[in-house]
């Protein structure tokens, strides 16, 4: 007997040092093994004989932990990174990172170089999605091994989007050329979803974890933001009194390179130290949903007593496009952040008070914007703003619905989910229609 | 007689979905009754079927709930629900009617028993 529990114990700490099982899935199969063992020896067998079948039984430990992953969700990177089992991965993966990064910062260098930087500020502020996300859709094109056709594929978007954005007759600084500016770098990261989820663009599950994707590679930019920040500070506060080097050149030639660099970087981070943002983003979205929750819900209370006032400010509504985007965000950060399986909890609630708060808002500022539409007029801003904002407003109104039946025990969470992967094509496709449609009809103004 | 593995995959959840029909129950117990029903043929890899459970769970075809049994070890119970019943009829339906194209090609009668027992 003694012997038998310390087999078990044994067994216990190897499956438990997998990844893709959380402490449940082991003690749900330690039952399992020990009702088979049992069985087993009830029916003569002696304990290693009936030990031995029993773990047999249960099955191959990476075939058995692969479809774990393929279940416990959030997980599926493990099997992209982690292909056999817990390898460390080898050096030419981050090699291969490099050399896109230096790629996109050689990139933007050169066309900065060739347009005479800052004479031709616009040119370079319209082009620079395109400059730096194709080393990205490349890294992982690479990173994914697509097929030629793909491959071919993924390209195709860049270039329209590249004769687009340089063939039509903007007007320099014109507020259609800065809405092309704003919107080309969303259009085009949804282009680099192709590769990163290997051209299967129908899976709800790599759709999410696309979302989950974009959250960490965020936040994993902002960090080497501010570690580069630093950095050209000190480096121009020690080079500033030597005279020897121009510390605005320093900026021109640090500054893009940088930023550009740093995107397939962050990427490659996401990818190969993900454990590590995996234990953070539950974290951020504990701590900024509550606070969200509570400034939407007392801004929402204030709207609604005092109305909103002589201070409307035309150009409001994109301030509420950004915030009904960090709303979403933290949304479907939280969602994907969140096990699958579990009920309802507080979190759930606090969630669905910050979103329908949003909402409130949103609504009152939409109103207001329509009844007072004739005296504004749409200008190319407006129109892209409210366009942005009808969009957030129905997938949020859709979350908050979804979310209440979940709560109340109508619904299931993996509806709610479904709801937002099948809503984000929609903002892709947003996005175009203000690259493509929006400039013609505002004459390039 | 080795039963393929597609096979056995696509058969997997309308025959757990059927075993939680009849009531709830927990892991060990419903791969017992699927060799029982088919007469051991069916042999999965054990591990393979709590993936499964937790899918099904999460598609809101079954609940779960952690429970200790008057006599026995504390285990994970899955009871259905009526999404899950649907599923079943849905699952049914397709079953029934490849069984019954089966059937009619090769001219026998003995693959309607089965199809019936799952309808």
């Amino acid at each position: 007997m003694e012997w038998l529990e310390s087999q078990i114990a044994e067994w216990r700490t190897l499956i438990s040092s997998n990844p893709a099982l959380n402490r449940n899935d082991v003690e749900e199969l330690e039952t399992h093994l020990r009702d088979q063992v049992d069985e087993l020896s009830e029916a003569g067998l002696s304990d290693d004989e009936a030990f031995l079948i029993a773990v047999k039984r249960i099955g191959k430990l990476d075939e058995v932990s692969r479809e774990y992953s393929r279940e416990n969700r959030g997980k599926l990177w493990r099997q992209l990174v982690l292909a056999d089992g817990g390898e460390p991965e080898p050096a030419s993966r981050w090699i291969e990172a490099l050399v896109f990064a230096v790629g996109a910062a050689v990139a933007i260098q050169v066309a900065r170089l060739a347009v005479g930087f800052p004479d031709e500020e616009y040119w370079l502020l319209r082009n620079a999605a395109l400059l730096v996300l194709p080393f990205l859709a490349g890294y992982f094109a690479r990173r994914r091994t697509l097929h030629l056709r793909q491959f071919v594929l993924a390209s195709v978007p860049f270039v329209i989007a590249a004769l687009v954005v340089n063939l039509y007759p903007f007007t320099a600084g014109g507020s259609t050329e800065l809405l092309v500016a704003a919107h080309l770098p969303v259009a085009l990261w949804f282009v680099v979803s192709y590769p990163y989820m290997s051209g299967r663009l129908r899976s709800h599950e790599l759709r999410m974890d696309f979302v989950r994707f974009t959250g960490e590679w965020f936040i994993y930019y902002v960090l080497i933001a501010l570690g580069g920040g630093v950095l050209m500070a000190l480096t121009v506060f020690i080079l500033e009194p030597t005279g020897v080097a121009d510390p605005e050149r320093i900026m021109e030639w640090v500054l893009p390179s940088g930023a550009a660099g740093a995107v397939v970087i962050a990427a490659w981070l996401v990818e190969s130290k993900q454990r590590v943002v995996e234990n953070m983003a539950p974290v951020l979205t504990m701590i900024f949903t509550p606070m969200f929750a509570l400034m939407l819900a007392g801004a929402a209370i204030v709207y609604v007593v005092t109305g909103m006032g002589d201070a409307f400010d035309r150009e409001l509504l994109g301030v509420f496009d950004a915030l009904l985007v960090v709303v979403l965000g933290l949304v479907l950060y939280g969602m994907s952040a969140r096990d699958a399986s579990a009920r309802p909890g507080w979190m759930d609630r606090i969630q669905l008070v910050a979103v329908v708060s949003a909402l409130v808002l949103d609504v009152m500022v939409l109103g207001t914007m329509i009844a007072r539409v004739g005296e504004f007029g749409f200008t190319p801003n407006r129109t892209a703003a409210l366009g942005l904002n009808l969009l957030l407003l129905v997938s949020l109104a859709g979350t908050a619905w979804l979310s209440n039946r979940f709560l109340t025990g109508r619904g299931t969470f993996h509806q709610l989910e479904r709801w937002q992967t099948t809503y984000l094509p929609v903002f892709a496709l947003w996005a175009v229609v203000v690259l493509v449609v929006l400039p013609p009809l505002f004459d390039f103004a | 007689m080795q039963i393929e593995k597609d096979l056995v995959a696509a058969s997997a959840t309308p025959l757990v979905l059927a075993i939680l029909a009849e009531g709830e129950s927990y892991g060990y117990a419903i791969l017992k009754r699927v060799r029982a029903l088919s007469d051991g043929e069916l042999d999965w890899t054990d591990g393979m079927l709590y993936p499964l459970l937790h899918r099904l769970n999460r598609l809101g075809y079954v609940t779960t709930e952690w429970r200790i049994p008057p006599e026995g070890r504390r285990r994970r119970y899955y009871a259905i629900t009526d999404e899950g019943i649907a599923a079943l009829a849905e699952h049914k339906k397709q079953w029934v009617t490849v069984t019954r194209a089966l059937g009619g090609m090769w001219g026998r009668a003995d693959l309607l028993p089965f199809a019936l027992k799952g309808a």
